[in-house]
């Protein structure tokens, strides 16, 4: 009785010491991940914060009597004369037309300096779809410069007497139109539709999310079979011997290879040596392929490996050979994690920016590509090449960018979610 | 006296059986893996449509030696197998011998069911399919609900047939495991500890089943209880340390063992 009473206050003793630890680990665990939800909170709230501005852009109402004087003196209604009539002038004269009182030459130009030089562009895209339109009058309302946009959304401040990029006229002119309610911010379709440009008004991401559906296109169709078809075979029918063993080892280097290094090779093997065109999604996509591929392979053998060897034995026993054992049986069950792996492999290639520099996706590109083998850039380049911009509206823009490819990667991810739920099945 | 166990010991009792219902003959056979020498000297005849039993303790190589019958032992990294295998008159280890053929002559139950991940259906019709037994839909229905039948589940099962073949309970997965062993209509099925995993009335109705299949199959059953070979089988054989020590009808083995080492096995002062 004694002897069991003491054993038990031994065993007491060290209790307390033994839930002490454990506790702490567990907070120290709470800690962790409460600093880790943090961090991301921070990311979120500066990116969007930065960020979402740039989904309104200011718009100047313009009441444009299309002067058949100025567009179509000879009233060809050639869409030839049309397409080469003086826009630009007509913006002028209407802005001349608010503001009659402007005179000087220096001002003149500071004034036509308001609105968007795409502004001309709008107004050719409007008689080019309809010709009917010269001769009347029309409210337009066309993008505001990138300065008078900052100044709208409170990114650069300009006191009583104006300074620096914006002049004390201006401001009254600024004012002028605010008071006549033709100074709007608007949702800003521009930076969903256009392509790359100089100009931050009229620069979108679409060229750059086209450019990056094609290089991930191209970096999925070959990635995925290649990665699927090294697994199963190195999985279930590869002899293991010292041959196989240096393979795996090989594949296991090359995940962890830097990015750029496949970026030098792209350049020296795809461009250099097979003379792929310079900057295309094909090349683009060719480069993350070598970088995705170790990833999946490594994915598709763990979830290969997880498939229990019951299931190939069962599928055996009754007489199925050893490719239809693994087709019919093993392939599908293993499939959930092959395809969380490619869509992690795919996510981390549509976040990859160095080997793309390397061959030439880093190029300034207004247009929207049309296939692989065009002239492209990718998203994360795209905000690359904006962060480096010196306009001031380049700034709200590089993080709006950010925000879109982080939705981009966000909707992957959830997909790979959706995926593996749908494909999993109950042993 | 006992002797060593490493020495090759002679096989007592009736290995051979002598007589026109040798379905399996064995001679010899030795397997090793790697280093480990598994099997030695086994020879073993096995009669036709009865069911015989391999008992014997843990690690004596009766599954090994089970699952050289049907060359599973393939699969395996550094197997090595010895000595003749011949069914019907013919040896199925030599070369035009194909694997899968003799797969599908050959029905095999594991220890754990295993039934596929699909419906109960395509389960059973998994094995005709890929063998092209059935011409059309409603052959293969007929093989699918005759299995099932045979196997002693379609009352239970008939309508869920689309149901998945995990979800049934234990016994049940393992009577669907020997209904796809049969839907192939092998001549020979081999049965790996069928009950290791099941309770004893699932155990009590897969029983029942090899009796009633040992009427139209060849069955070889390894099992680790002693009550289980005394009930089902026919015959018996003893395994101990990769020896086959002792062969024998089944009342004469558990009534009156040649062997010291079947004595203490059965009598349970081992093992």
């Amino acid at each position: 009785m004694n002897k069991s009473q003491a054993r038990l206050d031994l065993v007491k003793s060290g209790l307390k010491k033994r839930h002490f630890k454990e506790k702490t680990f567990k907070s120290l665990g709470i800690a962790a991940i409460l600093a880790a939800l943090a961090m991301l909170a921070i990311l979120f709230v500066t990116i969007i914060g930065s960020g979402y501005s740039a989904f309104q852009q200011t718009f100047v109402r313009l009441e444009v009597f299309f002067d058949r004087e100025l567009l179509d003196p000879d009233s060809t209604g050639d869409p030839e004369v049309l397409s080469q009539a003086d826009y630009g002038g007509l913006v002028k004269k209407t802005l001349r037309n608010i503001f009659p009182e402007v005179k000087k030459r220096r001002q003149k130009r500071d004034l036509y300096k308001m609105v968007s030089s795409g502004a001309a562009f709008q107004l050719r895209e409007m008689v080019m779809n309809n010709p009917g339109t010269i001769g009347t009058r029309q409210t337009v309302w066309v993008p505001a410069d990138d300065d008078i946009d900052m100044l709208m959304k409170g990114h650069i401040s300009a006191d009583k007497e104006g300074s620096g990029r914006i002049k004390k006229y201006k401001l009254d002119w600024i004012n002028h139109l605010k008071e006549k309610d033709a100074l709007q911010k608007r949702f800003n379709f521009a930076l969903f539709t256009n392509g790359d440009s100089r100009e931050p008004e009229l620069a979108g991401i679409w060229g750059a999310a086209v450019g990056s559906f094609y290089t991930m296109l191209v970096t999925l169709l070959l990635s995925f079979p290649l990665g699927v078809a090294t697994a199963v075979y190195l999985e279930e029918f590869a002899p293991k011997n010292i041959w196989t063993d240096i393979i795996e080892v090989n594949i296991n280097n090359l995940a962890a290879v830097p990015s750029i290094v496949f970026g030098l090779l792209g350049l020296a093997v795809f461009l250099n040596f097979f003379s792929l065109p310079r900057s295309a999604p094909v090349v683009g996509g060719l480069v993350l392929t070598l970088m995705t591929l170790p990833t999946i392979i490594i994915a598709s053998r763990a979830s290969l490996q997880s498939v229990a060897p019951s299931i190939r034995e069962g599928a055996l026993g009754v007489g199925a050979s050893k490719m239809q054992s693994v087709m019919h049986h093993v392939l599908p069950l293993a499939l959930p994690g092959m395809l969380t792996g490619t869509i992690i492999g795919m996510a981390r290639a549509l976040g990859e920016t160095a080997p793309l520099l390397m061959i030439g996706m880093v190029a300034f590109i207004v247009d929207v590509p049309t296939g692989i083998f065009d002239k492209a850039t990718v998203l994360p380049v795209q905000i690359y090449l904006w962060a480096d911009s010196p306009e001031r509206a380049f700034m709200e823009r590089t993080s709006a960018a950010i925000i879109i490819l982080l939705a981009f990667l966000l909707i992957m991810n959830a997909v790979a979610v959706v995926l593996r739920k749908k494909f999993e099945r109950r042993w | 006296m006992v002797r060593a166990h490493d020495e090759f010991a002679e096989t007592v009792g009736q290995p051979l059986l002598n007589n026109e219902r040798v379905k399996i003959s064995c001679s010899d056979v030795n397997v090793y893996y790697d280093e480990k020498h598994a099997i030695k000297n086994v020879s073993v005849e096995i009669a036709e449509k009865e069911v015989t039993a391999f008992i014997g303790p843990s690690g004596c190589g009766k599954s090994t030696f089970l699952r050289c019958l049907n060359r599973m032992n393939d699969t395996i990294k550094g197997c090595r197998i010895e000595g003749n295998i011949v069914i019907d008159r013919e040896d199925i280890y030599n070369k035009n011998m194909d694997p899968v053929l003799l797969r599908a002559r050959i029905g095999m139950v594991f220890q754990k069911p295993n039934p596929f991940p699909k419906s109960i259906y395509q389960n059973v019709a998994y094995g005709p399919r890929i063998h092209g037994l059935a011409r059309n839909k409603e052959e293969l229905d007929e093989i699918v609900i005759t299995s099932l039948q045979k196997a002693g589940l379609y009352e239970e099962v008939k309508d869920q047939l689309d149901h998945t073949g995990t979800g049934l309970s234990g016994g049940q997965q393992q009577r669907l495991c020997i209904a796809r062993a049969i839907s192939v209509q092998p001549e020979i099925i081999l049965m790996d500890e069928p009950c290791s995993a099941l309770d004893p009335i699932a155990t009590a109705k897969i029983e029942e089943l090899i009796d009633e299949l040992r009427r139209n199959y060849t069955i070889i059953i390894v099992t680790h209880s002693m009550q289980q070979a005394a009930r089902v089988s026919q015959r018996t054989a003893f395994f101990h340390l990769g020896n086959l020590v002792e062969v024998g009808d089944t009342n004469e083995i558990f009534v009156n063992p040649e062997h010291k080492l079947t004595q203490d096995y059965i009598t349970g002062r081992y093992g």
